[in-house]
């Protein structure tokens, strides 16, 4: 396949995954800056989404005051933001557009479908009030299933499909890392704990974010416990948005197109050894060794993974 | 006249390319005025060099070149003898009939002003040739050679409005005037022997006109003369876009640099020159 | 309507009666509710929005997306129409090529007078690079798109050849897509002859130009300018019929004389390229040198013979307008026959007589820039502003050489729904002629554009022109019941 439309099918692929991520976090901060300063609902909040969803800098040179209108307005319309949800939303369409033919209909009207109807809102030249803000995220979520089971059931197990889905995973584990450096203060082991069980409201909004709030009680059958839901996203395979699952995927799809092309390079190696250490690690070391440091780690290697398979696929 | 030439063309990049191609015109050939004694081209690249002819009858080398690709560097040596003509082109290589050198391009797309020009610089004379003559010189009055004031993509227009320029541009601007009073007319690139001997930092340019019973005609507006034996003509085109000594495109990589050294000397002198510079 | 003008309506015949061919369309106009036609028209641009056939429109900033208009009725083709037109189509690309080989070889028509050479050499279209060269089979336009119109029963006339790349041929298979599923009983009530078979002998087209090298099995690709061409669709649908990669100039590389494209698996040569980019953008190192488009060394690699472009570079010194005026006499050059399709009656403003004749009559000729394309350096006489003629008239005395003229011709009209009934409109039609190694076709029918709004005469997509299907229908009622009778 053309190096072009593999890139085109890994980015769309990575921003649609990134537009329903920016969408849920929004969903889960507002839940949490809504309730009252006792319970940990903190104007602080809007920031560490803003640094989650690496759109901080960018938020700062608009020099606009944080506060919740602001930064959702700027997480979702914003153009000058090249990270906000239209922008993806946009980037995904023009990735889909170009290599069309290797979509299924249902996927590219998954996307086309969410396309014009937020240029529909957009149209109107105001800013939409909550009602249709709530809407629209809603729509993102919904685009991102769409997409995602459209692409499951209907496209070709060939390595459009692989490479497009090892674009969603790179950017799924980068998300789910991205979250946990943000909110790692809170995942701390008990004993360090400061604030007490005041934190329980964000450890909720973390799960919330990754859509895993049931999925936590149905693993551990137990209360919220901060360095619980620190292993349920980084090392429960079961877990879609954990660490380890995701390149449990990635593993699998590399490994499918380096079966398809006769020969394997190093991203299949670096992907490989990846998981390795996700593997053998238990939550006592990640912690011994710093939530932190494990997470910067984690995404520098991630980010690794996507150089090398650009060098490798994509020229 | 004997003359001899060596011409290095050092394309540099800070950061390297993944592919490199190159269209080379640097090779002269032979017509009445001159001939090519000895003549070769040097490529510091392990690359194919293909070569073959142009739409125009100019001797084209080309290759290409994988990367990373730090640099490439082309030299041409040789050496050409040359006979006075007083300016007239016969016995070289002709493909198209004049009437293909009336085609305007956009680098001599000739403006109003230019036309005006043009028409009030030979209303006075009568044939092509004089009305040719008064175009040369008055181009080569009005115009002042400044090197910094245009680069390779400047038109014909342009290059008018604000008087300046180098030897393509002079070129351009007759070559747009000569097609606009009715003359098919085309630019040459070459090398020019000039009375001092130094190191150019560029070949020469004039340009050729048609003129009826006579044939093809040089002229050289930056030196306000007719090409003579210290003229050597290597291409010729409707303008310098196809008769550029190297044309090059790149793929990836970034930050080209261009070094270019030009010696023209007569022969005699030539490899004398050369021992100097190396022991210097 | 304009009074000077007879019309002649392809459903109502000049007399008022239904022509045989629409007959039985024109009952089932009668017998369905006005209720269904719009809830049909409806589900057409659904369909349409939905598969995300857009056309870029230049210079709407806003809208650079939107659907080009889409008329729910047929028209309609008897095929005794057809083979007259068919035969005409073939015999006018096969004297193009012919004309193409000799002004890039031996020049002979110029040598005999025939075409003036200042019109060739000077032609922006004529390309230098190519003379001398021969390309495959002497193969240079691969895929044509033939305007034509008619006035009356009788003939068609060509109003333009487009020999470069020729665009609208997946809206031709869209739209018989689209009307089988909205209209099931009508195909049931025709026997139309169908279209579908086109990507297949594209196909076989380009495999048939393949350098011998690729030794019968060729890898084709379809070269866009990207997806911000106006035609973008077209060239991914294209691809996608082909089952080949849609390519930009970016996908490919040169090396040493051959072209390859990147994939995921390493460099891929390529043999033939089904070019949908303008000759100037190809090849930076020959044509225009800031093309990001292009290929660097695609030219060196065309002239090795290593790889065939269709259509062949340099091809559009053909479909020039002015030289347009000469097609009759080509044809009669080359192939020893007359013209089966007569061109539409044409003054060359080059030529003084004829230039007096047109400034003259400006207000009823329609007077077309020779190098333009999609109507937009276009006056049409009798329905201009007097400003426009006034403006028209300076530039053609400035530039004569640049324009020709054509009486306005009574375009013929077929039957448009609309939101409040049935109404005439102009069309034209867009056949595509393929010519090959393996010989030239024509799939039966084409795209009809037709001028949405009424009394226009331009039928461009640019300027709001939008298509109908087009159907080649069996003569079945030859024989079956005297004509006229319903």
């Amino acid at each position: 396949m053309l190096s072009r439309t593999a890139d085109n099918l890994y980015w769309l692929a990575r921003y649609m995954e990134r537009a329903d991520f920016l969408a849920r976090a929004i969903q889960a901060s507002r839940r949490l800056a809504a309730l009252p300063k006792a319970y940990g609902g903190e104007e602080t909040e809007w920031e560490s989404v803003l640094l989650s969803s690496g759109a901080a800098l960018a938020f700062e040179t608009s020099g606009r005051p944080v506060d919740e209108a602001n930064v959702i307005e700027f997480l979702t319309f914003a153009p000058e933001n090249p990270g906000s949800i239209r922008n993806c939303l946009e980037q995904a369409r023009a990735n889909a557009r170009a290599v069309r033919t290797a979509l299924t209909i249902e996927m590219w009207e998954s996307i086309n479908d969410a396309y014009l109807e937020m240029r529909a809102l957009e149209s109107r030249g105001v800013v939409p009030c909550a009602q249709e803000l709530a809407r629209f995220l809603e729509v993102i979520k919904q685009t991102s299933l769409t997409y995602d089971g459209g692409a499951y059931r209907t496209m070709l197990r060939n390595d459009a499909y692989w490479f497009s889905r090892v674009g969603l995973f790179i950017e799924r584990a980068d998300n789910t890392a991205r979250l946990l450096d943000v909110k790692y203060h809170v995942l701390l082991p008990e004993k360090e704990i400061v604030g007490g069980s005041l934190d329980y409201f964000q450890w909720s909004a973390i799960l919330r974010a990754v859509s895993a709030h049931t999925a936590y009680h149905w693993v551990y059958r137990t209360s919220m416990k901060p360095w619980l839901v620190a292993d349920l996203l980084i090392l429960r395979p079961e877990m879609p948005r954990s660490l380890i699952s995701c390149y449990e995927s990635i593993v699998r799809n590399l490994d499918n197109l380096a079966r398809a092309h006769g020969r394997q390079g190093s991203s299949q190696r670096h992907a490989r050894g990846v998981y390795g250490k996700l593997e053998k690690l238990n939550m006592e070391s990640v912690f011994q060794g710093g939530l932190h440091e494990f997470v910067q780690s984690f995404i520098t290697e991630n980010n690794r993974l996507a150089a090398l398979i650009s060098e490798q696929y994509l020229f | 006249m004997r003359i001899r030439i060596r011409h290095e063309t050092t394309y540099r990049y800070a950061e390297p390319p993944r592919t490199a191609v190159q269209h080379l015109r640097l090779s002269p050939r032979n017509h009445d005025g001159q001939h090519v004694v000895d003549w070769r081209i040097d490529v510091d690249r392990d690359c194919r060099l293909v070569q073959s002819e142009d739409a125009f009858g100019n001797t084209l080398h080309r290759f290409s070149v994988d990367g990373p690709i730090e640099s490439i560097s082309t030299v041409v040596e040789g050496e050409v003898t040359t006979f006075d003509m007083t300016g007239v082109v016969s016995g070289a290589v002709e493909r198209f009939p004049p009437i293909l050198y009336m085609r305007e391009t956009p680098l001599t797309t000739p403006s109003a002003a230019i036309g005006d020009f043009a028409r009030e610089t030979t209303s006075k004379e009568s044939g092509t040739l004089a009305k040719l003559h008064a175009l040369l010189g008055a181009i080569h009055e009005s115009l002042t050679f400044d090197a910094a004031a245009t680069h390779s993509a400047t038109t014909a227009a342009e290059c008018f409005e604000h008087r300046k320029g180098v030897c393509q541009d002079f070129s351009h601007l007759f070559i747009a005037c000569a097609r606009g009073i009715g003359a098919p007319a085309r630019y040459v690139s070459g090398y020019f022997l000039s009375s001092d001997g130094d190191d150019q930092v560029a070949g020469h340019a004039w340009a050729e006109a048609y003129v009826e019973d006579l044939g093809w005609v040089g002229f050289d507006p930056t030196h306000g003369v007719a090409p003579q034996e210290n003229h050597v003509r290597v291409a010729v085109a409707l303008d310098y876009l196809g008769a550029a000594p190297i044309r090059g495109a790149h793929s990836g990589g970034a930050g080209e640099t261009l070094d270019v050294k030009v010696r023209v000397a007569r022969a005699a002198a030539f490899s004398q020159s050369q021992s100097q510079s190396q022991s210097q | 309507m304009d009074s000077r003008i007879t019309q002649f309506d392809e459903l109502a015949g000049a007399d008022g009666r239904t022509r045989a061919p629409y007959r039985k369309l024109s009952q089932w106009l009668a017998e369905t509710p006005p209720e269904l036609l719009a809830s049909r028209r409806e589900q057409a641009e659904l369909l349409f929005r939905r598969i995300g056939i857009t056309f870029a429109v230049y210079g709407a900033q806003e809208a650079t997306e939107r659907l080009i208009p889409f008329d729910i009725l047929p028209r309609i083709l008897a095929r005794s129409e057809w083979a007259t037109l068919e035969k005409g189509l073939i015999q006018r690309v096969a004297a193009l090529n012919a004309f193409l080989a000799d002004i890039y070889g031996a020049g002979e028509i110029l040598r005999a007078g025939i075409v003036p050479a200042d019109l060739v050499y000077r032609n922006p279209a004529y390309c230098p690079d190519m003379a001398g060269r021969r390309v495959p089979y002497d193969i240079y336009v691969h895929i044509a798109g033939v305007d034509i119109v008619r006035t009356d029963d009788q003939g068609f006339f060509v109003l333009e050849d487009n020999a470069r790349t020729p665009s609208g041929v997946s809206y031709m298979l869209e739209n018989r897509e689209v009307m089988m599923r909205l209209f099931p009983e009508l195909f049931a009530l025709h026997r139309v002859a169908p279209i579908e078979n086109y990507p297949d002998e594209l196909l076989a087209t380009l495999r048939s130009v393949a350098p011998p090298r690729a030794n019968g099995d060729p890898t084709i690709v379809l070269m866009t300018p990207g997806q911000y061409n106006s035609a973008f669709y077209e060239h991914s649908f294209l691809a996608d019929k082909l089952g080949v990669e849609l390519v930009e100039g970016r996908d490919l590389f040169v090396r040493d004389d051959v072209v390859y494209m990147r994939t995921t698996e390493g460099p891929r040569r390529v043999d033939v390229i089904y070019r949908r980019i303008d000759d100037d953008f190809l090849d930076p190192l020959c044509f225009r040198p800031d093309s990001a488009l292009g290929v660097a060394g695609l030219m060196g690699a065309y002239q090795a013979g290593n790889v065939t472009l269709a259509n062949a570079v340099g091809a559009g010194a053909a479909d020039d307008k002015a030289m347009y005026t000469y097609m009759p006499d080509i044809i009669r050059f080359y192939l020893g026959e007359a013209p089966l399709l007569q061109n539409v009656p044409t003054f060359r403003c080059r030529e003084a007589e004829a230039l007096t004749y047109v400034l003259d009559h400006l207000d009823e000729l329609v007077v077309k820039e020779v190098n333009g394309s999609g109507g937009y350096g276009m006056l049409v006489g009798p329905h201009a502003a007097k400003a426009q003629i006034e403006e028209f008239r300076a530039k053609l005395k400035a530039h004569p050489q640049n324009f020709i003229a054509q009486p306005t011709l009574a375009l013929s009209t077929c039957p448009i729904a609309m939101a409040n009934g049935v109404a005439p409109r102009h069309v034209d039609l867009r056949p595509f002629v393929l010519q090959g190694a393996n010989g030239a076709r024509v799939v039966p029918g084409g795209l009809t554009r037709v001028a949405m709004t009424e009394k226009s005469l331009v039928v461009n997509s640019s300027q709001g022109g939008g298509t109908k299907d087009t159907w080649v229908i069996d003569d079945a009622w030859v024989g079956e019941e005297p004509m006229g009778q319903a």
